[in-house]
């Protein structure tokens, strides 16, 4: 059972308390972007075999959206964080960093 | 090949089992193939099949990292239909259906296919609505399905509770031309006629990187060399986005896991499979008595072929209303595969921004049956460039906004 803590109300609840939200760090386009634009921010994904940054909400909690940093192929969680960021904070990327050496996520690795 | 017969059993069981040959030959990768499929999985050997049978392309190498359908075609639950929705759903779903009628007797492999009969339940309004319109959709399209009243489903399903408290059945999509067939068996007779043309299939040859020179294909590395090839054939599932990463593409794809479970062997008690989608379960019988059943995807990012217990409970908290005799049952196995989810439910049979470079993923929750059309698809569209079953699931249809939208012929995962 997949276990996160919410950077909100410091609750530490399984996945049955939140509803996942897919990938994080999204860049948002409106209008003026073109189609590639639009193409890359409503369809296609990272779907990583490994480092993944993705939303969640604490739904049957405080019902605040935050972000998580999981490894999809150990199911290792390296931290959560607040959702009101571009980027991940330092301490997870340095967890992140102390697991894969030279892991690569967009700029933020 | 030595072709399997009734004679063949009966000799083979006067001199003690002592002359069967191996299905397929173990072969060693040579230095270059006209064509690589990724993935022994069941959509890879159809693919690499169709372009031999249809095509007469036999220089073919399948490569997989593990065993032969050892990803989700061994790993699901067998249901076979095609009542969906949208035209090209219908077109290539069914062509499929229609393939696995005759496939036992044109691959000389037992698919143990059975035709038993698929019931989708409708136990909301919505759903009366979606499946009496998918029944008309389905008549335009030449595929034979019907509406079915209360009644009906309790006359095919004697052990169906049709009162159930909060989701009544009010009627059901009944397609009596569904039913399943034995998924490994699929891979395996498959992979004996692929080898039987000449073609090498190779296990325990994991794809590490994909080459390429002026934006077109060159061949790849392996974890047992590097192997030329002038086209590649992407047919991955789950594991579709690692592979486009390494071609230098990203795909509107998240892999997520998917379970099933069995329970211990009963006396035969249910002959059709029934979909209950809006409560989340499905159940068939096997032919070893054990009852099938399997639920709704994990909702989040997952390569681990493991999934979330509580889905299980869901499942079978629901079936258990729906089948009340199964609440006695114990369950023997439960397992995982990662599918790989498109935003529309529909798969992507493409060509790809890396010329030479074809992609065949996104089946998802429900490809076991589409594995005959797909690889006809596949392999005309390998072979010459376009086919008309393929044509609408290219990957440019979301940039276009040519959606083909199965969510409701998906509603639960199968
Ligand atoms: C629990 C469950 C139940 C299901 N039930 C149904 C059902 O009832 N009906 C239905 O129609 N569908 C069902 N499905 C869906 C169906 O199983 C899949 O859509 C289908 O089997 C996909 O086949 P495939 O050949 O594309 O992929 P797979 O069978 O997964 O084959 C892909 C292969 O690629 C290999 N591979 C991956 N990466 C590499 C690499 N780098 N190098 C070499 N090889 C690699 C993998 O090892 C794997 O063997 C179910 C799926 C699951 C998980
Ligand atoms: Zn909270």
């Amino acid at each position: 059972m997949l276990i996160l803590t919410c950077p909100y109300c410091g609750i530490t609840a399984d996945e049955t308390e939140l509803a996942p939200g897919g990938e994080a760090h999204l860049k948002r386009h409106g209008p003026g972007s073109g189609d590639d634009e639009f193409h890359s921010y409503l369809f296609t994904r990272e779907n990583p075999r490994g480092v993944h940054f993705e939303r969640w909400r604490h739904a049957y909690g405080c019902g605040k959206w935050f972000h998580a940093a999981r490894d999809t192929m150990t199911l290792e969680v390296f931290g959560t964080y607040k959702a009101q960021t571009t980027e991940p904070p330092k301490e997870v990327r340095a967890a992140i960093t102390a697991r894969h050496p030279g892991w690569s996520w967009r700029d933020f690795s | 090949m030595k072709r399997y017969s009734a004679f063949a059993i009966a000799r083979e069981a006067l001199r003690n089992h002592t002359g069967w040959a191996r299905a397929w030959r173990a072969a060693e990768p040579k230095r270059s193939y006209d064509v690589i499929i990724v993935g022994a999985g069941g959509h890879g050997l159809a693919t690499a099949y169709y372009l031999g049978k249809n095509f007469g392309v036999t220089n073919v190498a399948v490569l997989e990292k593990g065993w032969l359908g050892g990803g989700n075609t061994g790993r699901n639950t067998t249901i076979i239909r095609s009542n969906y929705l949208q035209d090209p759903s219908a077109a290539i779903y069914e062509k499929s259906r229609s393939l696995y009628e005759t496939l036992s007797q044109e691959l000389n492999y037992n698919l143990m296919f059975s035709p038993r009969g698929v019931i989708m339940l409708a136990q909301t309004q919505h759903e009366v609505r979606g499946y009496r319109r998918t029944a008309h959709a389905n008549a335009l399209q030449g595929v034979t399905t019907e509406f079915i009243s209360p009644a009906r489903v309790k006359e095919l399903v004697p052990i169906i509770n049709l009162s159930g408290p909060r989701y009544p059945v009010l009627g059901g999509l009944w397609q009596a031309r569904g039913g399943t067939a034995r998924h490994d068996a699929v891979a395996w007779g498959y992979a004996r006629a692929c080898s039987d043309m000449g073609m090498d299939i190779i296990q325990k040859c994991e794809v590490t990187a994909i080459r390429r020179e002026g934006g077109k294909v060159t061949g790849v590395d392996t974890s047992r060399g590097p192997i030329d090839c002038r086209k590649l054939g992407i047919v991955v599932a789950g594991h579709s986005g690692v592979l486009s990463d390494m071609a230098g593409f990203r795909l509107p794809i998240e892999s997520v896991a998917l379970q099933a479970l069995v329970s211990e062997p009963i006396k035969p008690c249910m002959d059709v499979v029934v979909m209950a989608n809006t409560v989340h379960g499905y159940m068939s019988q096997s032919d070893k008595g054990e009852m099938v059943i399997g639920g709704g995807a994990d909702g989040y990012n997952n390569y681990t072929q493991r999934g979330s217990f509580h889905h299980i409970e869901e499942t079978v908290r629901a079936l258990i209303e729906t089948f009340p005799m199964v609440s006695r049952l114990k369950m023997l196995r439960q397992w995982g595969g990662i599918v790989d989810m498109t935003g529309d439910r529909s798969p992507i049979l493409s060509k790809t921004p890396v010329e030479g470079v074809f992609i065949n993923c996104g089946w998802g929750t429900g490809g076991f049956k589409a594995i005959p059309g797909s690889g006809w698809g596949m392999a005309e569209l390998m072979a010459r460039g376009h086919s008309p079953l393929t044509e609408a699931f290219s990957l440019d249809r979301f940039r276009e906004g040519r959606f083909i939208d199965e969510s409701v012929a998906a509603g639960v995962a199968h």
